[in-house]
């Protein structure tokens, strides 16, 4: 092996790093958040009885799932851009993660709902419940706690999904190792790095997630 | 006292309910036999509003079930009801599960909601198991604890659908000491089952329902060991 490693030039660099990480973490965020919002209304579409919201979303959801999200990002970065809408990088590659995550969740909320027995709510009512408060202390509960996993895991790939900002020119974790090893020529360095900012990143999420879990569900998950 | 007055109810083509009417007094026990599918438990859930009817009509304490005026939320904190899937709420404990309607319906303080749903737990042999989770209870005790859920709310009637069909046979007894124990305290009851023992026993009154209507309907002990109907003979003769 005659690599020589440098890793001086990533440590003076660290701080553009962990802007870097913290754009990925924000960008990841907020698109789960608007997912989440989207995929309840796609949900709701979806079960429906009217033909064209549940086509809507039937559509909205098959495109997401059944598409790379390079080629969403690309779409939204460079399709739009082609009809005059010029994103910026983030606005782009928000987007496509809104896009993804809602089309992914969706399915996870609508089976979620669906595996809570009927009977649940008629038990409920049975007792006096108003339907309000049927799905407030019963079903949404018992719902949050069989889909509070796949949504974490939705949100870890959505961070690990915004590094391919990196092809828009986005400035988050993985566009700003590019640029900084693009300067310096310690290529190696700067993205064994990135990965391990990439590591505790999801390995955080992931802990704090758990916390919130028995917090919530009083050890019952 | 709940008035059922030639009820008519259909699914689609099939009607299941032709024309059924009953009256049950405060203090008295029904039990509904009959075949499955020949309408018994769609009258106990037309009872508590949660299936509608087609025509004829059903009183509560002379209150209409079915009127559009009628605050069906309200109505039913009168009426208890124990389905055959037992549906405890898996989410929360024994405690909470008989504690959450006292005080969200009821509006009650929690320690107040706490007291009730701890004294009717007691009340059914649960006292040992209130912060246990359902799930983790026999079908049984699950059962148990949805009568004391029901009656913490404390109703006028209570209304059981097959509560112990769903029960391995060795669980069925401590459901049915539980229901016995209810009637002896005066509880007015509606009970669809197939316990011929228990109908006899514990009941006033047992109604047979056969295809939509009720074709027999009189004093318990005669009903089940002296049918007058050639139709509850046969059924009779089938289940023992």
């Amino acid at each position: 092996m005659d690599y020589e490693f440098h890793w001086n030039v990533v440590f003076q660099n660290m701080p553009q790093l962990l802007n870097g990480a913290f754009v990925t973490l924000h960008v990841s965020v907020l698109a789960m958040l608007l997912g989440i919002v989207i995929a309840i209304l796609l949900a709701i579409a979806k079960m429906n009885n009217t033909k064209f919201f549940s086509q809507v979303a039937t559509v909205w959801v098959e495109i997401a799932r059944n598409t790379p999200a390079l080629f969403q990002i690309y779409m939204a970065y460079f399709g739009l851009g082609a009809f005059g809408i010029h994103l910026s990088p983030y606005v782009a590659v928000l987007s496509a993660l809104v896009f993804i995550n809602a089309g992914y969740l969706t399915e996870t909320f609508r089976g979620g709902f669906q595996s809570i027995p009927s009977t649940q709510y008629s038990a409920s009512k049975s007792l006096g419940m108003t339907s309000i408060q049927s799905y407030r202390y019963i079903i949404l509960p018992q719902m949050l706690r069989r889909i509070y996993h796949p949504m974490t895991n939705q949100f870890v790939w959505s961070i690990l999904m915004s590094s391919l900002g990196i092809l828009v020119g986005m400035s988050e974790l993985s566009g700003t190792t590019q640029r900084l090893q693009s300067l310096s020529f310690r290529t190696l360095e700067f993205f064994i790095v990135a990965a391990v900012m990439y590591f505790i990143i999801t390995k955080l999420v992931l802990f704090a997630s758990s916390l919130l879990a028995r917090r919530l569900f009083k050890g019952e998950i | 006292m709940i008035s059922v007055q030639n009820v008519h109810k259909s699914f689609g083509d099939l009607e299941v309910l032709k024309g059924v009417s009953l009256d049950v007094q405060k203090g008295e026990v029904v039990s509904v036999i009959g075949g499955s599918g020949s309408g018994k438990s769609t009258l106990l859930y037309c009872i508590n509003a949660i299936e509608t009817i087609n025509s004829g009509k059903i009183l509560v304490d002379d209150v209409d079930v079915h009127a559009k005026s009628t605050n069906k939320d309200k109505l039913r904190q009168k009426l208890g009801m124990v389905f055959q899937q037992w549906n405890s709420f898996p989410h929360m404990t024994v405690l909470e599960n008989a504690a959450l309607a006292p005080r969200i319906v009821k509006k009650m303080s929690k320690e107040e909601a706490m007291e009730i749903a701890k004294k009717e737990l007691e009340h059914v042999g649960l006292g040992d198991k209130l912060d246990v989770y359902p799930t983790k209870m026999s079908g049984g005790q699950q059962q148990r604890l949805a009568i004391a859920r029901a009656l913490a709310m404390k109703p006028d009637y209570m209304l059981l659908d097959e509560v112990t069909s769903a029960l391995d046979p060795e669980l069925v007894g401590e459901v049915l000491d539980t229901l016995r124990l209810l009637a002896e305290e005066g509880m007015t009851m509606i009970c669809v089952t197939h316990e011929m023992g228990f109908a006899r026993d514990v009941s006033d009154r047992v109604a047979y329902f056969h295809q939509g209507v009720i074709a027999e309907i009189g004093e318990a002990r005669q009903v089940i060991t002296d049918p007058q109907n050639p139709l509850t003979q046969k059924f009779l003769s089938k289940v023992r």
